[in-house]
């Protein structure tokens, strides 16, 4: 697979329709399956890792269900070509950092990608944009099944498919959806609605996943459970809340309109005009800007601009996105420059970059 | 003064500097020891895990019958449980076997269950013999055609041929 044709392009994760896109941001599901016949990753020799890559790699090859699935070998790629596939969702931050043999087979619409020898032997994961977790369970559990009429994955009678961590015991599935959350983290409430999460067990994670910052106001509702409850019922779990969370997201975004909309409307403009103008700007106050622009886009604060641009900007800001598509390697300086510079260039309509408007 | 993570006496005073705020742990031998590997070896792994794990053997366990634990291995693929309690992987799909009265308070605490309900694989090895036979029978293998003893090596496949089609089960 070329990565250099993907960077043009946005990705399914942030292709920004669907049901509901503009605060459901895709809806991910994952499943962690192993090779009854190996050890679990961590004592897994390197020749093990290699059998087990060349096994997988061969029968998810002859599966062509979601259409053509490509291979990437991650152990040889660069460094900068394995953060981009983080950074586009298509593997994890465990499987770029990891060593030894292992790889991704990712499907031309990114939808899904099988990761092989992540922290278990197969992890397969199916994303749509916006609202919609039913569908997206059908297509893996269709992958899912065709792959084990062809390898025998490790499950007991009782616990179910065995996983290297016991929290992924029994169903091994990980059901999320990402959610874009400005107004209730300004109005303050986003603990408490977390809070809650908690107790009815339901884990939230930042943008990259496991211990990762909430970026640009970016989270991602998934079950915390994987035993003793069906795939079906974990779907419906996540499903049931994510309307409760809409109308709270929209619940606060009227109040913030209704009770201070010169301040909304002050921040939501600021932010538009420092991302128009900035000579160097870190990642980071990148994607806490874009937040505040992408809410006012679906407000209807700021008119000339199109939450697909926005969506292409948040992912083409990424360090990774922004060396390939510059064509060079930069350091970090050098990349808040160049970030700067491609939003000014993406931002200002008359295409005059020298922010001096 | 007393271990923040159990009832004996807290030998390890630990001070960590964390974004210029000074915060004071005061730790047993053991939780110390579990602490200072965890965080220099596996700053990713699940805190919640640990945690649950830590609080757990901390319950009813004496320092010479955590230790005891802390030493026993999985004949299969060897891992002992300090290993896994350190860095929260298991080894091989035989240690939900051999380590599963110990893993089976930590599964009830995480899932709130214990039996698995949905979805079932086309094939899988019947009983916890089977499964244990694959990783060994396919080890065997490898060494037998490493050893050029090809007659063995054969046998072994035809070995695990037959559990693997023997596990097939009809959809």
């Amino acid at each position: 697979m070329d990565l250099n044709e993907l960077v043009l392009t946005s990705g399914e994760w942030l292709r920004g329709s669907g049901p509901e896109s503009d605060i459901v941001i895709s809806s991910r599901i994952r499943l962690a399956r192993n090779l009854a016949e190996f050890p679990f990753i961590s004592r897994a020799t390197q020749s093990d890792r290699t059998e087990i890559e060349a096994v997988l790699r061969d029968r998810i090859l002859q599966i062509q269900e979601s259409g053509e699935l490509e291979y990437v070998n991650v152990n040889e790629l660069k460094g900068i070509d394995r953060q981009f596939l983080v950074e586009r969702q298509l593997i994890s931050r465990e499987h770029a950092e990891s060593e030894g043999a292992r790889g991704v087979a990712i499907d031309r619409r990114e939808q899904v990608s099988l990761m092989i020898n992540e922290e278990d032997h197969l992890r397969i994961q199916v994303m749509h944009s916006g609202l919609d977790l039913q569908t997206a369970w059908e297509q893996i559990d269709r992958i899912d099944t065709l792959i084990g009429q062809q390898v025998t994955f490790a499950y007991h009678a009782k616990l179910g498919f065995l996983t290297a961590c016991p929290t992924n015991v029994g169903t091994g599935v990980r059901v999320s959806v990402m959610l874009h959350l400005p107004a209730l983290v300004i109005t303050r409430q986003i603990d408490k609605v977390f809070r809650s999460l908690q107790k009815i067990s339901l884990a939230v994670r930042g943008l990259y996943g496991e211990g990762s910052q909430a970026m640009g106001d970016f989270y991602q509702i998934s079950n915390q459970i994987t035993l003793g409850k069906s795939e079906i019922d974990l779907v419906k779990q996540v499903s049931d809340i994510v309307p409760v969370l809409i109308d709270y997201e929209r619940r606060a975004r009227d109040f913030l309109v209704r009770e201070s909309h010169e301040n909304l409307h002050d921040k939501v403009s600021r932010a538009y005009g420092i991302l128009r103008t900035a000579q160097t700007i870190s990642s980071e106050e990148t994607m806490h800007l874009l937040s505040s622009v992408r809410m006012g886009v679906n407000l209807g604060l700021i008119h000339d601009l199109q939450i697909p641009t926005l969506n292409e900007l948040f992912i083409h800001t990424q360090p990774a996105h922004l060396q390939k598509l510059r064509g060079v390697e930069l350091d970090t300086a050098d990349r808040n420059i160049e970030r700067a510079r491609y939003l000014r260039r993406h931002l200002n309509k008359d295409g005059d970059d020298s922010g001096k408007n | 003064m007393k271990c923040q993570q159990c009832n004996k006496t807290a030998t390890f005073h630990i001070t960590e500097l964390t974004k210029g705020k000074p915060q004071e742990l005061h730790l047993c031998e053991d939780h110390a020891r579990q602490y200072l590997t965890q965080s220099e070896e596996e700053p990713a792994v699940a805190p919640s895990l640990a945690g649950v794990l830590a609080h757990q053997l901390a319950v009813g366990q004496t320092a010479e019958e955590l230790a005891k634990l802390d030493q026993r291995s999985c004949p299969v693929c060897g891992i002992t449980f300090y290993e896994f309690r350190n860095q929260g992987r298991l080894g091989c799909p035989y240690d939900y076997v051999c380590f599963n009265s110990e893993l089976e308070p930590l599964i009830v605490n995480i899932h709130g269950e214990t039996e698995h309900v949905g979805k079932k694989p086309a094939r899988y090895a019947e009983g916890t013999e089977h499964r244990t036979q694959l990783i060994r029978l396919r080890r065997e293998m490898k060494s037998a055609v490493g050893d050029e003893n090809y007659e063995r090596a054969s046998q072994l496949r035809d070995e695990i041929r037959a559990i693997e089609e023997a596990s097939i089960k009809p959809q």
